[in-house]
């Protein structure tokens, strides 16, 4: 285990948040058990009150996830020079087995807490609240991701031995220790652009389309092509975005381009692309509820409005990652 | 999108009047919160300085340091060692370099006295670290003796003054001529205190270091890059020590927090049942409560930085220097080069903002489901 | 305007103190009247306008506003109907201290998220109109009683409510200053406004404004005129 102040920071952070879940999960049962809209009586009006509170929780840990992911990224980075071979956070997560799942699964538990929130965005709009037993059953089914999250961390950390010279020798770490490898493998540069710029087009006419229409077609396609674009967007960045930002043919880091020697430029593609995911899987997540008479209002105004966040998170991010190319000196394509 | 807006301006004009209302109360507030970012934020600065201070040092510093070992120990380099190494595809510069250490009991410190290859100094001459001319009072042109370990007094006269650039390293400094350092310490012709290696590509280093460890296996070399990771790991093992330390600290200030926010006083009760009475969601006190959290925090993660910012960068971190600093008696009085550090800000942000969040979420809940018709039942 | 069905609501309710303030109260408020509700202490008169002021839920039966069944709605949505169809005049006036008059008028209109300027131009005349248009910058500790009542008038009025709801308006004010609360009265019903009362004083309950009565005693109506 490696004793430093980021790392103390991150497991406290995934500790509190699987805390307050575990801790606030008896009142999610009590909702799912006796929820009942039409009663006026004082335990109702308690569990009204309640909701309130999870909301307020939830989206705290929604803010949480997003945030401990940056900085698990950026510790990974500063950790790199501890160990051979780590050029980066790439590097430093390859460590161990536990470094991406952490990661991976911290971003999807963002994903989670974001639909989270749409799904109560829109619940807490209808007046009979349809959705509520669905809600705590999910919050209740997202507490074993949470302690998973917390797992893969501690794993991470505790796995972590810097190669640090002793007392007795200069020794070499490298000598015969694999590897590690810092570099992501990618695609092609050619088919990863066409890709790319094919799958952000769509998502952002699906996103456009979805915000004129509001049915349920449109709305599983803006969902399903914010998904596309997500993975098209990340994998554009590995194969081709960051080696203009870099301007280095090989240096295929989706990380080095949030650190300062490259201006923070990737916050300004990463911003606009989990937000517009966030929205737009949310649009197609949250269609099926459309059909429930007191939702049939409320979710085709709200998918739609998200389609529209969607299809402009898209933009700006296409036309952020297009300018970073257009100025870079790198030529890739003839 | 723009009655949001002005609804969110609404929420901030009360808050803020109300914060105002409050004075004394938010004011310990932000004391206690702001002192707790003050010395968490002191001890990230003053690592990260001293980190990034280790590092500049040690760019300049050769890629690999070659020793001799004796019985595990550390040995001198004796003749024709050097040549032994022949040349190592890779390496463009490879000398053997003389430094040792002195122990002045005028002053009872170490000084780490050095015969440098890349500066001509005369016979009889020293140039000298800041901390001695502070210490002994030295300026160019004086003299100064000093007794050897073989007891003979040695007189130099002080050429220089080196700059204060880097005095973390060079504070201890006594450079001088080769022949003086050998006449000083007895040390013998043609041995040397260790090598020094000269490699460009870093991708070499390894490699090259292998190929020592085969020619001489008497030999142990020193990898700039190991260095640097070593010290890297002990500056934040330090800074984590610290932290757990201050670990307490923490909870006590989330305690704190919760007491606060849960402690309403009846006028702030009766302030939240008068909103929910006249028309104000619990959603809407909650927000209003939101923003006042995130002013008390942001006003005292900005008081306490900055504090942690004057105190390491311009009172040289008197509160804490013992703890963190090295062994040497010879405390150097360098200025740390300012840095302000992406990461160390948003790990302060979870040792405080956090907590806080977390202390006050529910007192802040159980105040805002005030039941709207309270107001008229007292 | 408001119907009520068979409306009970208890207190404490599973405990041993359980206790029921109201137990069946069949009721209709009628639109652009006057109507007083008036009963001793502990005859469930509060309870009753807290309910048809949406403030609270009753435990069992029905509450219509315009026809549209109401009680069963959480508190979010009574919430924003209490906002855009009530104003409150609380008994002890409920301003709150170290705010200006201004400031304590537009408090309601905050969750609407209409304009600063609008509200201050709204507020400005509604304070003008009862001739407290220089005093509006005063912080509301410094007003007298009767001023105080008026800005908490204002107050109510400031979302422009359909309906007014005033508990005990009169109980802090002496003979004088009742009447002229009356006479506001009686320009505010005279405007078109449906009023909802409580009081048992009876220069309220007696005088000319008032255009029903309801007794109340232990929760039920005794008696309606």
């Amino acid at each position: 285990m490696i004793f430093q102040p980021a790392i103390i920071a991150l497991l406290l952070a995934a500790g509190l948040s699987l805390a307050m879940l575990l801790i606030a999960s008896p009142f999610a049962v009590q909702v799912i058990r006796h929820w009942d809209i039409a009663s006026g009586s004082e335990r109702q009006l308690k569990l009204e009150r309640l909701t309130y509170l999870f909301s307020t929780l939830v989206a705290f840990v929604c803010l949480v996830q997003i945030l401990a992911a940056l900085l698990f990224v950026f510790n990974a980075d500063k950790m790199s020079v501890m160990f051979v071979g780590a050029m980066c956070a790439v590097g430093a997560l390859n460590v161990n087995a536990f470094g991406f799942p952490a990661l991976y699964l911290q971003l999807a538990l963002f994903f989670l807490a974001a639909l989270w929130l749409a799904i109560n965005h829109a619940d807490s709009r209808a007046r009979d609240y349809p959705l509520v037993r669905l809600k705590y059953a999910l919050l209740i089914a997202a507490i074993p991701l949470f302690a998973a999250s917390l797992w893969l961390q501690l794993s991470y950390f505790l796995g972590l031995k810097a190669d640090v010279i002793t007392s007795c020798c200069g020794s070499l770490f490298s000598a015969d220790a694999p590897t590690l490898a810092s570099e992501v493998s990618a695609l092609e540069p050619k088919p990863a652009l066409l890709g790319f710029y094919g799958a952000t087009a769509a998502a952002i006419a699906l996103g456009g389309w979805h915000w004129r229409r509001r049915d349920n077609l449109s709305g599983y396609a803006a969902g399903l092509g914010a998904l596309a674009a997500f993975l098209a967007g990340i994998a554009g960045i590995l194969a081709f975005v960051s080696l203009y930002i870099y301007e280095h043919p090989n240096h295929h880091c989706p990380f080095c381009i949030l650190k300062p020697d490259y201006d923070y430029q990737g916050y300004w593609l990463y911003l606009p692309l989990f937000a517009a995911t966030a929205a737009g899987m949310s649009a197609g997540a949250l269609r099926p509820f459309a059909r429930r008479p007191s939702l049939a209002q409320v979710v085709p105004e709200f998918t739609g409005r998200l389609a529209g966040v969607a299809a402009i998170g898209y933009v700006l991010f296409a036309l952020v990652a297009s300018v970073m190319i257009w100025q870079s000196n790198l030529i890739l394509l003839e | 999108m723009k009655t949001w807006i002005e609804k969110q301006k609404h929420l901030i004009d009360f808050t803020l009047a109300s914060l105002s209302r409050r004075k004394g109360k938010n004011l310990g507030l932000l004391f206690i919160y702001g002192l707790l970012v003050f010395v968490l934020a002191s001890v990230a600065l003053y690592t990260h300085a001293l980190r990034a201070e280790a590092q500049k040092v040690l760019a300049g510093t050769p890629e690999i340091v070659l020793q001799r070992l004796v019985a595990g120990r550390h040995d001198l380099i004796p003749p024709g060692y050097i040549e032994k190494i022949g040349r190592v595809r890779g390496v463009q510069k490879q000398e053997g370099r003389l430094w040792g250490y002195y122990y002045d009991s005028v002053v009872k410190a170490n000084y780490t006295f050095m015969a440098p290859r890349d500066m001509q100094i005369e016979r009889g001459e020293i140039v000298v670290g800041p901390a001695l001319e502070r210490s002994r009072g030295l300026a160019a042109g004086n003299g100064i003796s000093f007794r050897s370990y073989s007891g003979e007094l040695h007189t130099f006269i002080v050429g220089d003054v080196l700059p204060q650039g880097s005095e973390l390293v060079s504070a201890d400094l006594v450079l001088m001529n080769e022949a003086d350092f050998r006449a000083f310490f007895r040390y013998p012709e043609g041995h040397y205190t260790d090598i020094a290696l000269a490699v460009a590509n870093p991708q070499e280093i390894r490699n090259v270091a292998l190929k020592l460890m085969a020619a001489l296996p008497d030999s142990r070399p020193i990898l700039r890059d190991e260095v640097l990771r070593t010290y890297a790991s002990i500056f934040d093992w330090r800074e984590g020590i610290m932290l757990a330390l201050l670990a307490a600290a923490i909870l006590a200030f989330g305690i704190f927090a919760w007491e606060k926010a849960a402690g309403l006083s009846a006028e702030e009760k009766r302030e939240i049942g008068i909103l929910k009475a006249i028309g104000w969601e619990t959603g809407d006190v909650i927000k209003m409560k939101f923003w006042e959290g995130l002013l008390i925090s942001l006003l005292a993660f900005l008081l306490g930085y900055v504090a942690a910012w004057l105190h390491v960068f311009h009172a040289n971190a008197a509160l804490f220097e013992p703890v963190l600093k090295g062994w040497a008696v010879l405390y150097p009085s360098f200025r740390l080069t300012p840095h302000i550090d992406g990461l160390q800000v948003a790990t302060l942000f979870f040792f405080t903002v956090f907590p806080y969040t977390a202390a006050v979420l529910v007192p802040i809940w159980r105040a805002a489901t005030t039941d709207p018709d309270t107001v008229m039942r007292s | 305007m408001i119907e009520l069905n068979s409306i009970r609501k208890a207190f404490n309710q599973g405990r041993h103190n359980e206790y029921w303030a109201l137990s069946g109260i069949d009721l209709s408020i009628p639109e652009k009247r006057v109507t007083a509700l008036k009963g001793p202490s502990g005859s469930g008169k509060t309870t009753l306008l807290t309910i048809l002021g949406c403030l609270a839920r009753p435990t069992e039966g029905r509450v219509r506003l315009k026809g549209e069944d109401i009680s069963g709605l959480p508190e979010r949505f009574l919430t924003e109907i209490r906002r855009q169809t009530f104003g409150f005049i609380f008994q002890q006036f409920n301003l709150i201290r170290g705010l200006s008059a201004i400031e304590n008028v537009i408090l309601p209109a905050f969750p609407t998220g209409r304009p600063r300027r609008e509200l201050r131009e709204k507020a400005e005349a509604l304070l003008a109109d009862v001739d407290l248009g220089h005093r509006r910058e005063a912080k509301v500790e410094w007003l007298s009683g009767g001023e105080q009542q008026r800005v908490a008038i204002c107050r109510a009025l400031i979302n422009d409510p359909e309906l007014l709801i005033a508990d005990e308006p009169t109980a802090n004010l002496d003979t004088k200053l009742s009447q002229e609360f009356l006479a506001i009265l009686e320009k505010l019903a005279a405007a078109g406004r449906t009023i909802v009362l409580t009081s048992h004083d009876p220069l309220v309950v007696e005088s000319d404004v008032v255009d029903f009565v309801v007794s109340l005693r232990d929760g039920r109506i005794v008696d309606e005129k």
